[in-house]
């Protein structure tokens, strides 16, 4: 029963004062897990849906490109980018809960084993678990505890059912929180039973998209502690996110979506200062768009998935381009502990 | 205790606005029937010669000469206390006709309701989870086809198909020439029941089996299933456990919604099968001009459909936790 012993040190996480060294502790860790393989490897995947055009005409959307990630036990890696960067299908396509129009190509493994759409099947809800956005992720008409427990045999229920409370328990969610419906949540309470439907799945990848919208200061803090309580207990967290000072205030590494694609996978180290250790263009600039620095939003948009590129995604927004960069899609580079896809940095 | 105090105010609203709409209901049918060409005198003496004198008796007795205002006043206030008057065409008190009529009636209207609503909530819900395949379009077609047929023709082929030409019913009259009310067996009556009822479920299922398809696919690619998806549910359990939960609620009070089209269709079937039941007391009592008789079934039809609204009401208000909590919260 692996959810007894993880339910350990989850004790204080109100306590965000404590943050300053659970980071120490994690890097540390994090410098360990280095040597050893990914949990998660996702390589060089893409994704398309099939849409029917004008009568039978078959078109492909592309919105998911040549993109890789990689998932270690331990570590918090964050996921941002903006709205329709492909962030939440990346977190359907390795659930393998995507929409059945849905094309999916590229490799995926688990612990070292491939992932085929049987394994996905077969592991999620158990190995990998998903901490959705809101309480929209929850049957309306369910009561909470019953939705938590999830599907299990009879036999077991009386057992999952303690399990619950005591994970509910530690989550300070009163009894009476069992028999609520979910309209009865508040927005704090929301995030702990979402968080709850993990935990109770003692799973080892979890992703988490978009936990924190719309949270005050207090409960986002908390909400954070709690990924990272996960990830201190061993499991491997995506956390994916709008919010890039959340996620630097708890991840490990922190990869940039843009357009379908990532542009860099960078360590939380580089963005410290004026982030002149950040590889690409576009991380820089998303750096330099936050508030407590100089506040200055790039202009344009990213490119629709139906425009055809040839070149650098970024191109048409991007002020260090040259002429090599419109032709040919950037290759992906391993720099100073991070990878890049750029032309410009070495 | 809320609940309580809502429920109470819940049934004391709904019984002014059924007050309200039987004054109204009740005023505008007798307005229609006084104003047209009806004769209560030749409708109760029909084909029977009778004497000027005894014409003149009848028609001071049915009050030809009183005007209107006087007359509606006279039949609501013995309304009021119960007493509806004497049917022409049937000689005896209107309460008693509607009151054999209505429960033959109700019996079928229960049973097709009952089955139209298994049977389409079932149909729903396999073609909503096997969405696009062969099995979805069948039931499609099936309840287009269906949606699309007028009630009395396909009463009337099914009477052909199945009492005509197999003679596995008998073709019409409730009870069999030459045996006695009392002595109709329990199988006499169920097999009249059965070609009715069987019109009315078929008719019904198309509409509760497309509105549960729909809901059923709205509800399965909602994030709340993608979700239970995520979580290693699956298949059937998924959908029993979401699924059924969430559409259930709206199917019921759909069916409830029902009440006045399977009204409608009980006075049209009840007159291609002969079946006793009020829709067929209603078409007579149209037809030969017997209007305590009508006015008395306006009544009871205007409250049957109302109780209908009034019950999907008050499952959206107090089955419902989402409305329930809003509710409390204003
Ligand atoms: N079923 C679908 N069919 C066609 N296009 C889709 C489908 N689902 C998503 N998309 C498109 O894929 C793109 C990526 O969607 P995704 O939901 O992954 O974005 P996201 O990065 O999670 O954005 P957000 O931050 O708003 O949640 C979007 O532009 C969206 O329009
Ligand atoms: S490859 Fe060229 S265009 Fe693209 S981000 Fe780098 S410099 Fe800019
Ligand atoms: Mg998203």
């Amino acid at each position: 029963m692996g959810y007894m012993e993880n339910m350990g040190n989850m004790g204080n996480m109100e306590n965000m004062e404590n943050m300053g060294n659970m980071e120490n502790k994690t890097k540390t860790t994090a410098k360990e897990k280095k040597k050893t393989e990914a949990l998660l490897k996702v390589e060089n995947i893409s994704l398309s849906f099939i849409q029917y055009a004008s009568g039978l005409r078959q078109t492909e959307l592309k919105v998911i490109s040549n993109l890789s990630i990689e998932a270690h036990s331990g570590e918090i890696l964050a996921v941002v980018g903006s709205s329709g960067s492909g962030k939440s299908l990346l977190a359907h396509a390795i659930l393998g809960i995507l929409p059945s129009n849905a094309k999916l190509d590229g490799k995926m493994e688990y612990n070292g084993q491939q992932l085929t759409p049987e394994k996905k099947e077969e592991i999620r809800g158990k190995e990998i678990a998903l901490v959705p956005q809101s309480t929209n992720y929850l049957d309306p008409l369910m009561r909470i505890s019953n939705q938590v427990i999830g599907c299990v045999e009879e036999k077991n229920e009386g057992l999952m059912k303690k399990v619950q409370r005591d994970i509910f328990q530690k989550y300070d969610l009163k009894p009476d929180v069992d028999r609520m419906f979910p309209h009865e949540l508040s927005g704090g309470m929301t995030r702990r039973v979402l968080v709850s439907t993990a935990v109770m799945s003692s799973a080892k990848l979890i992703i988490a998209d978009e936990p924190t919208p719309g949270l005050d200061e207090k409960t986002l803090n908390e909400t954070l502690s709690y990924f990272k309580d996960m990830a201190n207990r061993g499991c491997a967290v995506i956390l994916i996110t709008h919010d890039i000072e959340a996620a630097l205030k708890i991840s490990d590494k922190i990869a940039v979506f843009y357009a379908g694609t990532v542009l860099e996978v960078a360590n939380v180290e580089d963005f410290k200062n004026n982030g002149e250790n950040l590889r690409h263009p576009y991380t820089r600039a998303l750096w330099n768009a936050l508030p407590q620095n100089k506040f200055q939003a790039i202009k344009g948009h990213q490119p629709m998935q139906d425009e055809v590129i040839d070149g650098c995604i970024f191109y048409e927004r991007c002020s260090k381009k040259n002429e090599l960069c419109s032709k040919g899609i950037p290759q992906l580079k391993s720099v100073n502990g991070g990878v890049v896809r750029c032309n410009n940095v070495s | 205790m809320l609940d309580k105090d809502k429920i109470a105010g819940f049934i004391g609203n709904k019984i002014l606005r059924l007050l309200s709409l039987l004054i109204v209901v009740c005023f505008v049918s007798f307005m229609l029937i006084q104003y047209s060409p009806i004769d209560p005198v030749r409708a109760y003496i029909g084909e029977m010669p009778v004497s000027a004198e005894h014409k003149a008796n009848l028609e001071e007795y049915w009050g030809v000469n009183t005007p209107p205002q006087e007359k509606f006043l006279n039949w609501a206030g013995d309304a009021l206390k119960g007493n509806f008057g004497i049917s022409l065409i049937y000689r005896m008190p209107v309460t008693d006709v509607i009151k054999e009529r209505f429960t033959a009636s109700l019996v079928l209207m229960a049973a097709s309701w009952l089955f139209s609503g298994i049977l389409g909530f079932i149909l729903g819900i396999i073609a909503g989870m096997k969405k696009g395949t062969w099995i979805d379009k069948t039931i499609k077609i099936y309840c287009y086809v269906l949606a699309a047929t007028p009630t009395f023709w396909l009463a009337l082929i099914l009477l052909m198909v199945f009492s005509v030409y197999l003679g596995w019913f008998p073709i019409g009259l409730s009870v069999p020439i030459g045996v006695t009310a009392e002595n109709v067996t329990f199988l006499d009556w169920f097999l009249r029941l059965i070609l009715p009822a069987l019109t009315l479920s078929l008719l019904g299922v198309a509409q509760i089996a497309l509105f549960t398809r729909e809901k059923l696919i709205e509800v399965l690619s909602s994030d709340y299933v993608l979700f239970a998806k995520a979580r290693g549910e699956k298949g059937l359990d998924l959908v029993l456990r979401h699924g059924i939960r969430n559409v259930a609620l709206p199917a019921i009070t759909l069916q409830f919604l029902g009440f006045s089209e399977l009204f409608g269709g009980t006075v049209l079937v009840e007159q291609v099968f002969s079946y006793p039941g009020i829709g067929q007391a209603a078409v007579a009592a149209g037809l030969r001009s017997d209007v305590p008789l009508l006015l008395g079934i306006v009544i009871v039809s205007a409250c049957f459909v109302f109780f209908g609204n009034a019950i999907a009401d008050l499952i959206y208000q107090f089955v419902d936790p989402r409305i329930k909590q809003q509710e409390a919260s204003i």
